[in-house]
């Protein structure tokens, strides 16, 4: 068998054992959703300014959720699904066959983006039926290539800090604490009132912040292509940064 | 390469400033049962995992089948089976989706029925990981080991934490799979373990080698003095000398050390008939392996006298 036939092997032995824990894999899809109904239901009678025109909030949190889920199904749900492999020695089992790792890797890594795709067509058409959110067209390879930038580059940021979590009971909070403000100060969560806050500038150092701008324009962009590739940019040297991170902090066994 | 498997000459490793691996050589030939016996913290596991590739050695040579491990070559990982010390199995998968999935990593893998016929999974085939008990899950890990046809199988510390009768099962796909003529490297703390399946064993102390050998002559146990021990009656009369001078005696107990039994019994026993003496629990006992390797690692055996264990063959009891 190739390589690439193993990695390939690898995303179907993933995919039958998460589908085989029904609870894990329900609330991944149900999680960003339950976040679309109650966002839309607290602030939805708003409306919030995009690309100068005034658009309906329920309508802004349709695109947000979608980039929320990205990040939940590949930074979030990779960082803590690696840990607890690797501390249930899973890891380590798998480094002593003749499996290069890249393509154990490449098998998870590629299933949390297919989860990550599933979970943008089940937000989109959800916020299409139910809150005015025409689906992309004339933007749709922006669409497209932002959730593919988004996808990898926070897949690799998830790998990367599963290097810094001690163990799988630390997994959880570790990878929360980290991506929750940034949810909230990045213009997903809450609508950013005031583009000058001094936490809007924080929140510009990160990825979280360009994804949901770049996943904005991909929806709700007027006119042109919908590209925002100054973000796209920020979002792949995070990627890039996380890939080499990960070179050096991933580790096939527990920590002790 | 004639018939050697393992070759390790001079092997050390340091965690820090714990030295766990102090010069270890080692030798074992192909189609051998081969058992490395020590305490906990000895340096068994620090040594078996430095053959399986997993550790980096400080200093010393190691050839795996022609191969240095710390290389993490391929074709030699493709050669061998690796049973770790924990489990480490997705609990979603069954067990034969398990032992397929593992099939696929290896150039020429066994069948799956023939490998759930060694292990004695075949019944739980359809089974998930996570609704097998706690032996089958070892077993399954043996079988994980043996989906790619391995010439060498790695078993660390193989039935730890096992009930006797798992134990015994687990025993059984070790002679199993001698009898398929594989090399098994094994560590264990159980002596009657190494006793009952290894043809070589090699006691660990304090990250050094401190007896190796076959277990009927490991520690020089086969011309080692025989223990002859008995209870004399208070005001009896004495010993003879020839006897006397060789007994310790405390409480009414005697102890006698003997490198020829057969006489001694026979002076002894004729003095006693003579006298009209009787001897009191007349014990004369070999020194089983157990007794060598609590002489050769120490106190640091001790720990282990708390962990069940099945009856010891060769074992006799003592007063």
């Amino acid at each position: 068998m190739s390589d690439l036939a193993l990695g390939i092997r690898q995303v179907r032995y993933t995919n039958k054992a998460f589908w085989r824990n029904p609870a894990s894999a329900f609330f991944t899809f149900a999680f960003p959703l339950m976040f679309l109904v109650i966002f839309t239901a607290l602030f939805g009678n708003d409306t919030v300014g995009v690309f100068g025109e005034r658009i309906s909030t329920s309508t802004f949190y349709v695109a947000a959720i979608a980039a929320f889920s990205i990040i939940t199904a590949t930074y979030t749900n990779l960082a803590i699904s690696v840990v607890f492999q690797r501390d249930a020695g899973i890891l380590k089992r798998t480094r002593g066959t003749p499996l290069p790792g890249w393509a154990y890797l490449f098998g998870r890594i590629v299933h949390a983006i297919l989860v990550a795709a599933l979970l943008v067509v089940i937000v989109a058409a959800f916020g299409a039926a139910f809150y005015h959110a025409r689906l992309p067209s004339r933007t749709l390879p922006a669409f497209l290539v932002t959730i593919a930038v988004g996808a990898a580059s926070f897949s690799a940021l998830g790998l990367a800090l599963t290097g810094l979590i001690p163990n799988a009971e630390a997994a959880p909070a570790v990878v929360q604490a980290i991506i929750l403000p940034l949810l909230f100060l990045s213009d997903i969560f809450i609508p950013i009132q005031d583009p000058n806050a001094w936490y809007v500038k924080l929140a510009k150092v990160f990825p979280v912040y360009h994804f949901s701008q770049a996943m904005k324009a991909a929806y709700f962009s007027p006119a042109g292509n919908g590209f925002r590739s100054g973000d796209l940019l920020v979002i792949g040297i995070w990627g890039v940064v996380g890939v080499l991170a990960a070179v050096r902090l991933f580790t096939w066994e527990p920590k002790r | 390469m004639n018939d050697t498997a393992i070759e390790i000459g001079g092997l050390r490793k340091s965690y820090g400033n714990v030295e766990a691996v102090r010069g270890i050589d080692l030798t074992v030939r192909l189609g051998q049962v081969f058992a490395l016996l020590g305490p906990n913290g000895a340096g068994k596991t620090t040594t078996v995992e430095i053959l399986e590739g997993f550790r980096d050695r400080d200093a010393g040579e190691v050839s795996v089948l022609g191969f240095d491990p710390s290389k993490r070559d391929r074709v030699l990982r493709s050669r061998i089976g690796i049973v770790l010390q924990s489990t480490g199995i997705d609990p979603y998968l069954t067990v034969a989706e398990t032992i397929e999935l593992f099939r696929g990593y290896y150039p020429h893998p066994r069948s799956v029925d023939e490998i759930v016929e060694v292990v004695g999974l075949r019944e739980k085939r359809d089974t998930r990981v996570l609704r097998l008990s706690g032996g089958q899950q070892r077993r399954l890990d043996v079988a994980i080991a043996l989906a790619g046809d391995p010439d060498l199988l790695f078993l660390d510390e193989p039935t730890t934490g096992f009930d006797p009768a798992a134990r015994r099962g687990a025993w059984q796909v070790v002679k199993n799979l001698e009898a398929l003529g594989k090399t098994i490297f094994l560590t264990t703390h159980y002596m009657d373990e190494a006793q009952v399946l290894a043809r070589e064993v090699a006691v660990i102390a304090d990250g050094r080698i401190v007896a190796q050998g076959p277990p009927a002559t490991l520690g020089g146990r086969d011309t080692a003095a025989t223990r002859v021990t008995f209870r004399l009656a208070d005001g009896g009369p004495p010993l003879p000398d020839a006897l006397a001078a060789r007994a310790e005696v405390s409480e009414g107990l005697v102890r006698l050390r003997t490198g020829d039994a057969t006489r001694t019994l026979h002076e002894l026993t004729g003095w006693a008939l003579d006298r009209g003496v009787r001897l009191e629990g007349l014990d004369v006992t070999r020194p089983s392996l157990e007794d060598v390797y609590l002489d050769l690692t120490g106190g640091e055996a001790e720990a282990e006298a708390d962990e069940p264990a099945p009856a010891r063959p060769g074992r006799r009891r003592r007063r």
